[in-house]
């Protein structure tokens, strides 16, 4: 509302496009240098991951009888091409989330994806610390610092690192320890760890409560938490990341998990990923992450809508 | 029915019996969690605002809200009663109810009343009124300061501040937005 009409400006629009250009280069530099190969996997696939708050387009008959749905994330592909050998993959496109629409969601945007074979979340870290100085130079912020909804953000690495058990002591006032309510979780984490998060510099939240493991191993050394790692800047939640569960076993636990929880809820039923969970077997130790690319643009460019930093939207197509 | 993922900013929604705006909306749903609806609403009735979190899959009822064309008739100890310009059936609103609106109506006026079902619940005045000033203290002659005022009473007992060359029995068009004077009307 405050700047509606200076941010429609087509000026500003198109400067916004060019940066979103040069940002998309500079993070393909980057994985490149780092040794990286870019990976195209299928848009349009038959298996998904159960997760219980993950909708998508479903597509049916798109081949004979057979459904097809959109991916979420290509997560499930790109985890067998490194169960096939390819050691550091990233992919950057189009993903979708059914229901998911407001000012920092779409339900069509883009998502950078990235697996290093070898390392932790710790690796992931460094990644996006770099990511984002990279990014910023490509956006023409020089001096390691932009403004973000008024707020200076000094993105001088390293992050601020923070746990989810400190951050809920700090702005929740409470512990969620290995298994908190979902609903109090999420509801909290929304109201108030995110409002509560430092803006003047980017923060890791690592650390989450083994049931919100999600894809992630647990901690060698402490099973009721698991090594995820979720990045914010200016408020902006930008990214996720795990050290992957490469346990066949407790994986398949954690998806029937998943499904049943599904069922419960209602929700379509998503076809068993078999081929994924056979070929964990064959999977190295890894970690990998999720960055919103349209998120990084929002805060590169200052935009306080994710609908200012995409060409149009579903709405406006 | 609503479902949550109809909400948005301008929605009217009934919650508990009572109409509600959705003044502020948020979609959130962070990290792996689920989807939460966030709204700031504002009681139409009482005008106090709370904040409410709501998940997928959720409903609400719509709140169906008409507008009537209407008439102020007259005050007396009751209220303020007002005419249906098109069904002539009539209504009473209490002094709380009508708030600062009363410092601006004036009989036979003509305003737009919201309902919720068969209660009103707010008045649309027109932008600008007439209104004849009743009291004001004679102008000081020779004083035109740019500026200078001075208070007045106007016929519906409203207390306003007006330029010095107001005088008693002038009518002045307000602006019912501020409370504002705005100028003199010449007869």
């Amino acid at each position: 509302m405050s700047n509606g009409s200076r941010d429609n400006a087509p000026s500003i629009r198109r400067e916004r496009l060019k940066v979103r250009s040069k940002v998309i280069s500079a993070i393909r530099n980057y994985f490149n240098e780092e040794g990286f190969i870019e990976a195209q996997t299928p848009l349009m696939v038959r298996a998904l991951i159960p997760e219980p708050y993950i909708e998508t387009f479903s597509i049916p008959n798109a081949m004979g009888n057979q459904t097809s749905y959109l991916i979420p994330s290509p997560e499930v592909s790109l985890k067998r091409l490194l169960a096939d050998g390819l050691e550091r993959i990233y992919q950057m496109g189009p993903v979708f989330r059914k229901g998911e629409r407001g000012e920092r969601h779409l339900m069509e945007f883009t998502m950078l994806e990235w697996y290093r074979a070898g390392a932790d979340y710790n690796g992931l870290m460094a990644d996006c610390e770099a990511l984002i100085q990279a990014a910023a130079s490509a956006s023409g912020h020089y001096g390691r610092s932009m403004t973000y909804s008024g707020v200076s953000i000094d993105i001088t690495p390293p992050f601020k690192r923070m746990t989810v058990e400190e951050a809920f002591v700090e702005y929740a006032g409470w512990r969620p320890g290995p298994n908190p309510k979902q609903d109090r979780f999420d509801e909290d984490m929304a109201a108030k760890i995110e409002p509560g998060l430092p803006r003047n510099r980017p923060v890791f939240l690592v650390d989450y409560p083994a049931s919100c493991a999600s894809l992630a191993r647990l901690k060698p050394d402490d099973p009721n938490i698991s090594e995820r790692v979720e990045l914010y800047a200016g408020g902006l939640e930008l990214a996720n990341g795990f050290t992957e569960l490469t346990d066949p076993i407790e994986q398949e636990k954690r998806f029937r998990k998943g499904a049943a929880l599904r069922k419960r809820l209602g929700l379509q039923e998503y076809p068993w990923p078999g081929e994924f969970l056979a070929s964990l077997k064959k999977l190295p130790p890894c970690a990998g992450m999720a960055l919103g690319v349209d998120r990084l643009l929002m805060l590169m460019t200052g935009a306080e809508k994710i609908d200012d930093v995409v060409t149009f939207t579903n709405e406006t197509s | 029915m609503y479902e949550s993922s109809d909400l948005r900013k301008g929605l009217k929604i009934v919650i508990e019996g009572v109409p509600y705006l959705i003044t502020e909306f948020q979609f959130s749903k962070p990290g792996k969690g689920q989807a939460l609806y966030r709204c700031k609403l504002k009681n139409m009735i009482t005008g106090y605002t709370m904040d409410r979190t709501y998940r997928s899959g959720e409903k609400f009822e719509p709140a169906n809200l008409e507008e009537r064309h209407m008439q102020f008739l007259y005050r007396d100890g009751d209220g303020y009663h007002f005419m249906d310009t098109v069904k002539f059936d009539q209504i009473s609103m209490t002094e709380d109810h009508i708030e600062e609106t009363k410092n601006f109506l004036k009989e036979n006026m003509e305003v737009d009343v919201l309902f919720f079902g068969e209660t009103p619940i707010d008045i649309s005045l027109p932008i600008f009124v007439e209104l004849k000033v009743i009291k004001a203290d004679p102008g000081v002659r020779g004083d035109t300061a740019t500026g200078a005022t001075k208070p007045a009473t106007l016929e519906t007992g409203y207390e306003i501040q007006v330029p010095l060359f107001i005088e008693e029995g002038e009518v002045l068009k307000i602006d019912t937005r501020t409370g504002q004077y705005v100028e003199r009307v010449k007869r």
